[in-house]
């Protein structure tokens, strides 16, 4: 197997935030290698740091100290309106909450990430953001409201916008949190889809069973990582549907 | 191409959350409506009080011959007959300060008509008499220019040489004939009421008469005047008008720096003094109005811009995480400022000269809109409304995209 390239390298990234006289340590010295093409969960309690953890390698936050390089050039010593440019083209986001636009049709949430890119022309914006509504399935609610969406289909418009820009790197946190077990199956299908394309993701989740979805899973408690392994059983979407779909005839036939 | 971009994502923006735009514009719309409406009454009321003030003659400029003294007997004002029809129609020429300009002759005479008769002041004016004492007829005619060439015999008269002459105020005397001093004069109007002047003399015991009637037939021939009339263009120009006028009849009298005047110039400057503290009084009180318009429509804006972008922190912590910048943010929130400031001042000007008007019209109230009234509200209710939009957006924008992303 030829060595995967490296697109995500951090050394020794410490977060602290100061509660009073108390330094409490939201990441300690986390060093951590992601690949071009890795399906990675992060995994964890509330408060172990994996939250910290996947803002600041989504440039959403800066950590006390430590390192951190993207396709090999340095993230941290740039300034804010950087990062930004850098979250609008090599990254894409997914939220536990969709965090679309209210009122705001699916195509313009789609095309909100395009707006701030000064690289695309006006005349394939529209194009683009429905391209990448089909992509995930959508192709039919292009000028639905997200009130009009259900919770899936919302998540849905959201990873079409996280993928308008084709950015290298898709970060999603908690992408599931707020589905059911049958729409979460389907949203892991499309990053498996996207994962396969080649795109890389990291997802946070404290769900066992979606982190066995991924290639690999690591573990945070209390600001450091305690388990990073491979997934050995791994989880394909479109089979897990099947099942389900088998399961729910079985129901309601007998 | 950003630009362009960035107003597309406000327009759509404010498009998209119509209530609170148009809540946003309704702020400005009545900030700027109430400070044009309050100042076109205040200004209305304003002029119309001084136009009242201005009619009991606080710009009359009263001219009148000099006096005489002969070996240390010094005669009153009018001793010498100083003035000459000339004095007033070059007063009328060569001073631009001074509005109007009649000159006066005037006797007492004794009037008949029927079994009746009465003695009262026949007064010899031009028609600009009329306009510097604010005098209306009531019934009949004024004075026309023709009467005053050809020195036709006709006249005004007061009511109360009505009363006394005819028996009854209300008499509608036009037409009827009277004699005075012998000579035939008909009635051509009745001058409206006066009342008393401010020493208790019945202003409305008065007869008017061409110039020329009085001054040809019913004086000893003379080119001499009583006294000359006259009215500043504004009140706080009475002095300067003053001084314009005795300076141009030293010229004409061809009296020496050094020497005495020959004549007197008098203005009703108590009256003036009243006039400049009430202008002044009114002016202060327009100030205050507007300012308490400015500062309640200001508030008005400032709340609802500062709610409005507080609610919308978590939108821009969604902005922010796909990529836009501190300024971006920043711009957009300038730019649906302004384009709600300049919505809502379009339409708050409207609302106000509506406003102003139907008051005008229901409410018998004059009113004068003022540009300045106009462009002093849009200016002010723009600024603030821009600023409390682009505060509280500045610091939203400086926030971590995830204290952004966190906010409820």
């Amino acid at each position: 197997m030829p060595k995967a390239e490296n697109l995500i390298t951090v050394k020794e990234l410490t977060k602290t935030y100061k509660t009073g006289n108390l330094e409490v340590f939201a990441l300690n010295a986390i060093s951590l290698n992601i690949d071009k093409g890795e399906f990675l969960a992060i995994m964890g309690a509330s408060g172990s740091g994996k939250s910290t953890f996947m803002n600041i390698i989504g440039c959403l936050d800066y950590p006390t100290s430590g390192e951190y390089l993207m396709e090999g050039k340095d993230v941290l010593t740039r300034d804010k309106n950087e990062l930004a440019e850098l979250r609008n083209s090599k990254l894409g986001f997914v939220f536990q909450s969709f965090n679309l636009l209210p009122r705001t049709s699916a195509q313009e949430n789609v095309e909100l990430p395009l707006l701030y890119n000064n690289k695309v022309e006006a005349s394939i914006r529209e194009k683009k953001a429905i391209d990448a509504l089909t992509s995930v399935g959508l192709s039919d609610r292009l000028g639905a409201m997200p009130n009009e969406l259900s919770g899936g289909q919302q998540q849905r418009v959201a990873i079409a916008r996280a993928l308008v820009n084709e950015p290298l790197v898709i970060m999603a946190d908690e992408p599931t949190g707020n589905l059911d077990s049958k729409t979460s199956y389907e949203i892991m299908g499309i990053f498996q889809k996207l994962n396969d394309e080649g795109i890389t993701i990291v997802m946070v989740t404290h769900e066992p069973d979606i982190a066995q979805f991924a290639k690999t899973n690591i573990v945070f408690k209390d600001g450091n990582i305690i388990a990073n392994h491979p997934v050995s059983d791994r989880k394909i979407a479109t089979e897990e549907l099947i099942k389900i779909a088998t399961l729910t005839d079985e129901k309601s036939t007998t | 191409m950003k630009f362009f971009n960035l107003f597309r994502i406000a327009y759509r923006s404010l498009n998209r959350n119509k209530l609170r735009s148009f809540l946003t514009m309704l702020g400005i719309i009545i900030g700027v409506a109430s400070v044009i409406a309050m100042l076109a009454i205040g200004e209305g009321s304003n002029q119309t009080i001084q136009k009242s003030i201005s009619s009991l003659g606080t710009n009359s400029i009263y001219i009148f011959p000099g006096t005489n003294s002969n070996g240390g007997v010094r005669g009153g004002a009018g001793s010498v007959q100083s003035l000459t029809l000339e004095d007033a129609d070059a007063i009328a020429a060569h001073c631009d300060l001074v509005k109007y300009v009649s000159p006066i002759v005037q006797r007492r005479s004794q009037l008949i008509f029927g079994p009746k008769n009465w003695n009262t002041t026949v007064m010899g004016i031009r028609n600009d008499y009329m306009l510097i004492r604010s005098l209306n007829v009531t019934i009949g005619n004024g004075i026309s220019e023709a009467d005053q060439r050809t020195a036709s015999k006709v006249c005004l008269v007061g009511v109360t040489v009505i009363f006394n002459l005819f028996g009854d105020e209300n008499f509608n005397p036009i037409g009827q004939i009277i004699r005075i001093n012998s000579i035939p004069v008909k009635i051509i109007g009745v001058l409206s009421k006066m009342g008393q002047n401010t020493f208790g003399q019945d202003q409305d015991d008065i007869v008017l008469a061409p110039f020329y009637t009085v001054q040809k037939r019913m004086m000893i021939s003379s080119d001499h005047i009583g006294s000359i009339i006259a009215s500043g263009k504004t009140e706080l120009q009475v002095v300067d008008a003053v001084d314009q006028i005795t300076s141009l009849l030293r010229e004409k009298h061809k009296i020496a720096p050094s020497d005495a005047i020959d004549f007197t110039v008098r203005t009703q400057s108590e009256l003036s003094n009243i006039f400049g503290s009430i202008t002044k009084v009114m002016t202060i009180l327009l100030a205050s109005i507007a300012g308490i318009s400015l500062l309640v429509g200001g508030i008005g804006i400032m709340n609802i811009m500062l709610v409005s972008v507080t609610e919308r922190t978590r939108e821009i912590g969604i902005r922010m995480a796909i990529g836009a910048k501190g300024k971006d943010v920043l711009l957009q929130f300038v730019i649906e400022s302004i384009l709600i400031s300049i919505v809502g001042g379009l339409i708050g000007i409207i609302m106000g000269i509506v406003v102003a008007e139907l008051v005008a019209t229901f409410g018998g109230w004059p009113v004068v809109i003022t540009p300045l009234s106009v462009i002093v509200s849009f200016g002010f209710s723009s600024a603030i409304g821009l600023f409390f939009g682009w505060y509280p957006a500045r610091k939203a924008a400086a926030l971590n995209p995830i204290d952004a992303l966190r906010y409820e």
